[in-house]
């Protein structure tokens, strides 16, 4: 039907969602449109600021306590007093709005890897959420954007929000990955080539024949990542991986809306790429931009291995790791972060965790915990980690004069055992 | 007069704005205090009220965290003006009423410790250091009532009360 509606010229599958968001027929690029919310994101270090704005502006109210999904992430376990104040005040305002999804701690994780596992992520819908890397959810061919705390109280308070529609660029991923290559790896080049503002203010529309072969696990690192390129938001489209995620975990299981680019969309530029000669990257500091091959930077020695993130930290990613991992000890501080309780609860159903007792990790419990250089890992100064997360940025991870390199699970793993960053193909 | 604080480094970002290890407080006096700490330790020292920050493209990318917003105006910057700014950080200025300035001329010839006078309404900066006047293209109209309006939810509350 929507196809019919558009006579003119074709619109992209993000243009798509927001004309429908906004009760339009046809957006274009540079568009402003009012877009209706259909799920908002919220954790603990940009909300409660959120919350605090809209008891002192007098509308203190949610548009619809279905619809907010709220999960303490970041400095969860609290890590201080102040953490805990947080946490107190998101907590405090979830229970006195009754919130619907509330997601304590026992059961709360990391955002990005536990909203889609819960279900909340679903086909055609407009997400946004207090967190940059909320363009995960993209994967699920949603429009889905990270925004500040004043965007999120006045989505919080009124279900909308203003957008601009963004130019698309398409990123066409061609051949199939070799082994040992992953989907972390192609991001990685991705954002070598375009930088850490390649994308800015646009859409990241990935397709091709690569995606065909990954898991919505998998297509979730790209997506999480397509901040790092400045983007709006990244996006796929739907397909029969797409449907057999959502029919395991869809919560509310009403049907949804597919929306798919127009062969006639209009793109500000199409990037195409070889997967099949693509080898494990490694994101050199201090920008995730700064991707290079694993064959031109082995050997360089490494302090500490972190594997886990919203990039990086479901149960493939685990598996992926523990496979290299079984057997042999790590060289170096080694730290696996569980992205969320089930995932946590999976790693050691499935003896993952022996694994990694074995080998000399520590295991930690769900939290955003080090990516951001909150707790759980901090890096003292001069020292070098191994990371499956998302930035690199200076004083990242901890000291300021650290350094963070980014790669995929398999990598991090092979580096920590080795403990400098090492080619994970010769443990495959 | 305001004085030019020049960082010509591209992308700035916010965990050099206002690093993690300070996001368990959103209180803007607190945050101020460690404002631009991971990318200039003599940062807050150094800064006078309504003086501005001057960097290269992609000012403010990485975090949605609006901390770094709140630390820039909390340690009583003016503006910043840059030749690119990252979206969200982009956005939450706007959102909190904080003005921000695009223009390649500025950041080419602006100088580190110029005095100068900007005027908003007719999108000029007048360096009074070099003598230069530098125009920029103001923000557009929507952001501009936000801004006129003290910040979105403001403007919100304007929006439903009329």
């Amino acid at each position: 039907m929507t196809q019919r509606q558009v006579n003119v010229m074709g619109m992209t599958i993000t243009e798509k969602i927001l004309a429908k968001a906004s009760g339009k027929k046809t957006v274009k690029a540079g568009d402003l449109v009012d877009a209706k919310i259909d799920v908002i994101m919220c954790h603990d270090i940009t909300t409660p600021a959120a919350i605090s704005m809209l008891i002192e502006k007098g509308i203190d109210k949610v548009f619809n306590r279905s619809k907010i999904v709220v999960t303490p992430d970041h400095f969860q376990p609290a890590k201080d007093i102040k953490s805990a104040e947080l946490h107190k005040r998101l907590d405090q305002w979830a229970k006195r709005q009754k919130i619907k999804y509330y997601y304590k701690i026992g059961r709360a994780g990391v955002c990005h890897a536990l909203l889609p596992e819960q279900g909340h992520i679903r086909p055609g819908e407009v997400i946004v959420g207090g967190d940059s890397h909320t363009c995960t959810y993209g994967a699920f061919a949603a429009f889905s954007t990270g925004v500040g705390s004043t965007d999120l109280a006045a989505a919080i308070a009124t279900g909308q929000l203003w957008f601009k529609v963004p130019a698309s660029m398409k990123f066409v991923l061609n051949g199939l990955l070799k082994k040992g290559v992953y989907s972390k790896d192609v991001i990685l080049a991705v954002i070598a080539r375009v930088g850490t503002d390649g994308a800015l203010y646009r859409a990241m529309e990935f397709v091709g024949p690569a995606l065909k072969g990954m898991s919505m696990e998998a297509r979730m690192t790209i997506t999480n990542m397509a901040i790092e390129a400045g983007a709006k938001n990244g996006i796929i489209g739907f397909d029969a991986v797409t449907k057999k995620y959502l029919d395991g975990h869809l919560r509310d299981k009403k049907s949804y809306k597919v929306f798919e680019s127009d062969k006639d969309a209009e793109y500000a530029a199409v990037e195409e790429f070889d997967c099949s000669k693509l080898e494990p990257m490694v994101a050199m500091p201090h920008l995730p931009s700064g991707g290079v091959p694993i064959g031109k930077c082995r050997g360089k020695a490494m302090d500490q291995a972190y594997i886990g993130s919203c990039t990086n930290g479901r149960i493939e990613d685990l598996r992926i790791a523990a496979k290299i991992m079984k057997g042999k000890e790590v060289a170096i501080r080694t730290i696996i972060v569980p992205a969320t309780p089930e995932i946590w609860k999976q790693a050691k159903d499935e003896g993952l965790f022996d694994v990694f007792y074995k080998a000399g990790c520590v295991i930690s419990a769900p939290t955003c915990g080090a990516c951001l250089g909150g707790f759980m890992g901090i890096l003292a100064e001069g020292e070098k980690c191994i990371s499956t997360t998302n930035r690199n940025f200076v004083g990242r991870m901890g000291h300021p004069k650290s350094e963070v390199y980014l790669a995929s699970p398999a990598t991090a793993a092979a580096s920590a055992i080795e403990g400098k960053l090492t080619d994970p193909r010769k443990y495959l | 007069m305001a004085k030019a604080h020049v960082y010509k480094r591209y992308h700035i970002n916010t965990d050099e704005i206002i690093p993690a290890r300070y996001l368990n407080a959103d209180d803007e006096k607190e945050l101020a205090l460690h404002c631009m700490e991971d990318l200039d330790t003599g940062f807050v020292k150094k800064i006078k009220p309504g003086d501005c920050i001057v960097a290269g493209d992609d000012f403010g990318c990485g975090s949605s965290r609006e901390h770094a917003v709140w630390a820039i105006r909390g340690a009583k910057v003016q503006t910043v003006i840059a030749r690119s700014f990252a979206r969200i950080f982009y956005r939450n200025a706007i959102n909190c009423g904080f003005y921000l300035i695009e223009s390649d001329d500025a950041v080419e010839k602006i100088k580190d410790g110029d005095e100068v006078e900007i005027d908003y309404g007719s999108g000029l900066i007048k360096d009074r250091t070099s003598g230069i006047n530098i125009g920029f293209a103001p923000l557009p109209d929507f952001a501009l009532e936000i801004i006129k309006d003290g910040g979105l939810l403001e403007h919100i509350k304007k929006a439903t009360t009329d």
